[in-house]
């Protein structure tokens, strides 16, 4: 690596040096790929793959063959949209709790509240369901708390109950991420150009006015690349967060698609059409990416990815 | 901020209260289940379970404290938890401070096509079963390195410290090279040094994430020698009941009886694990959170 190598000689050196990781990049993350040829095949374990028989789009046509299957697919995705949409309808939550966060002027009272309200996100899923079986279950706090106050005799089953179930996720997703989430605004926030307010106050603009006119045109940009990036993974929920909620009573309004799959494969046996349903959600996904990113392009002269 | 003083009218301080009011509620709402937890594993537990202790710790102990560990398993599994954030994050934090600068060579060799091979991972990605399916043909299945080696190369990482490495002088490196130092004596003697900041950002992160990782170890563990502290807390939650009668028969067997305060409930067993697997969380938390902050502004400034 001295200065007599031939420059591309360097230049090829220095690749070679990254070789191993993306080798590494190209196991993990490129080679799962592979895994969707189990789609085409009648995969049942213990049987390894290359004695299991080649089905082409069978597993494909499966999931739409008849009514009951249908219907249990559209439930799935009813369930998905509802949570998913449910999170882009309250996308801008993030962005008011930063406005008014930063309208405290208490400094070490905002600092307090900042710590605190971002600490949520840092636990699991895991664990945020276990304060949530400490706070809600039959003999959790709560219920404790009801019954001390006399409001109620029976313990109130928050858990088992099927029937608001995209609003609690809802809630325990905006508990855990909404302080946390608010960081890129106040970051944005903060750099607001202090001749900015000063202008606005000369022209004897209101705290609103402020708000409205300087504060939050300037958040805007993030918004929109945010917005963007959950419009493309709409259909991808995650698995953790579900997985650790579900249980036999609210099953049928929690999979989602990410939860349905896994439990298609781990639970019941079925890999290939599990895979087949991964499939497809990805190539939807890879879709919606390239959309949001060429609308971001139209829009606002830049990608995003 | 503004420096300019507002005018304080009436509306602006209901505003002003209406604010205050709020965050005080939610900041409440994210701090009380921790306090509720943390004062109910060290009260009598038989009030405990009964859901009273709802403000204030009653008739404090801390036996459980101790009784939690004779669980079988629990050692194994912090063993484990803490097995895999050390040198997943020493691994992690070395790949990214090296990939993150080595994208900063120009004359690399294909520099933009494995830069956007690296990053493209981050929005893409073939599915949970797909990737279970190939990890299985790869033997990673009941393997602590399953643990490790998909995390080393992490692209959100490698961002954030590629865009910090573009933000420092480009001289500083110039000028070593002039002198004839070789890529990795820049890497070793100009960039790691400098870079010091981002890292213990980027370790932060990676520390959390490995310590909070549960969806690996449901797909690809099944011996429970290498279940970590998130999956043992998960399996509790739903069986602690029987762990609890086990603990108890331990201890009936000890020459201390257990007290109806200190002889182990679903409650305190589950509880009591909780606040283990979540502890280490809180007690880095306050100090790195200013970490936590920084690398997100600086991930905001796309790389």
């Amino acid at each position: 690596m001295r200065i007599h190598y031939s420059k591309s000689r360097t230049s090829f050196i220095k690749f070679l040096y990254i070789l191993p990781f993306m080798i590494l990049l190209g196991i993990f993350a490129y080679y799962p790929l592979y895994g969707w040829v189990y789609a085409f095949f009648d995969y049942m374990p213990p049987i390894p793959l290359s004695q299991s028989p080649f089905v082409g789009l069978k597993w494909f046509r499966s999931l739409v063959e008849n009514q009951v299957k249908i219907d249990q697919l559209l439930q799935i995705i009813k369930n998905t949209f509802g949570m998913s949409g449910l999170n882009l309808l309250f996308s801008w939550l993030p962005m008011i709790f930063a406005i008014f966060l930063t309208e405290i002027k208490a400094v070490r009272f905002r600092k307090f509240i900042q710590t605190v309200t971002t600490l949520p996100n840092f636990i699991s899923w895991v664990l945020v369901y276990s304060l949530a079986f400490s706070m809600f279950s039959s003999e959790g706090i709560i219920n404790g708390l009801l019954k001390m106050l006399g409001f109620t005799d029976s313990p109130v089953l928050f858990l088992q109950n099927s029937d608001h179930v995209w609003l609690t996720m809802w809630m325990w997703s905006t508990w855990k991420a909404l302080g946390w989430s608010a960081i890129l605004y106040i970051a944005a926030i903060m750099g607001i150009d202090d001749s900015l307010y000063e202008a606005a106050h000369v022209d004897g603009a209101t705290r609103m006015q402020i708000i409205w006119y300087v504060v939050l045109p300037s958040m805007i940009p993030t918004y929109f690349v945010l917005l963007m990036l959950q419009i493309a993974s709409f259909l991808n929920n995650g698995l953790e967060q579900y997985f650790v909620f579900q249980n036999a009573f609210n099953k049928d309004t929690i999979q989602v698609l990410d939860l349905y799959v896994y439990n298609l494969a781990m639970g019941g046996g079925s890999y290939s059409v599990s895979v087949a349903i991964s499939m497809l959600k990805s190539l939807i996904s890879v879709v919606l990416l390239f959309s949001v990113n060429k609308l971001s392009k139209l829009l606002r002269g830049e990608s995003i990815v | 901020m503004s420096k300019v003083k507002v005018q304080t009218s009436a509306t602006d301080k209901m505003i002003s209260v209406l604010i205050y009011t709020m965050f005080s509620l939610f900041a409440l709402i994210c701090v009380y289940p921790f306090y509720s937890i943390i004062i109910n594993t060290i009260s009598a537990n038989d009030i405990s379970a009964r859901g009273d202790v709802v403000f204030f710790p009653k008739q404090i102990h801390f036996q459980n404290y101790l009784d939690v560990f004779k669980i079988p398993g629990l050692w194994d599994a912090a063993v484990i938890s803490l097995g895999r954030t050390l040198i997943g994050t020493t691994l992690t934090v070395g790949a990214s401070a090296f990939l993150g600068f080595m994208f900063t060579q120009e004359d690399m060799w294909g520099r933009r096509f494995w830069y956007r091979f690296t990053v493209i991972t981050m929005f893409f990605n073939a599915g949970v079963i797909p990737w279970y399916l190939t990890m299985k043909s790869l033997h990673l299945t009941n393997n602590f390195l399953a643990y490790i080696l998909p995390t080393i190369v992490a692209p959100f990482f490698i961002i954030l410290v590629k865009t910090f490495v573009e933000s420092t002088p480009k001289e500083l490196q110039q000028a070593a090279s002039i002198d004839g130092a070789g890529i990795m004596t820049l890497f070793f003697r100009i960039m790691l040094p400098i870079s010091k900041p981002i890292l213990a950002t980027v370790a932060i992160f990676s520390a959390v994430d490995q310590w909070n990782a549960f969806q690996d170890t449901l797909l690809l563990v099944t011996d429970s020698k290498l279940y970590s502290l998130q999956f043992i807390l998960y399996n509790y939650i739903n069986q602690a009941s029987s762990l609890s009668t086990m603990v108890n028969l331990q201890n009936a067997g000890s020459t201390a009886m257990a007290s109806l305060s200190t002889k182990q409930t679903t409650t305190s067993i589950r509880m009591t694990v909780t606040i283990i697997v979540v502890a280490p969380i809180l007690l880095v938390y306050p100090i790195f959170q200013r970490f936590f902050v920084k690398g997100v502004m600086i991930g905001a400034v796309k790389g």
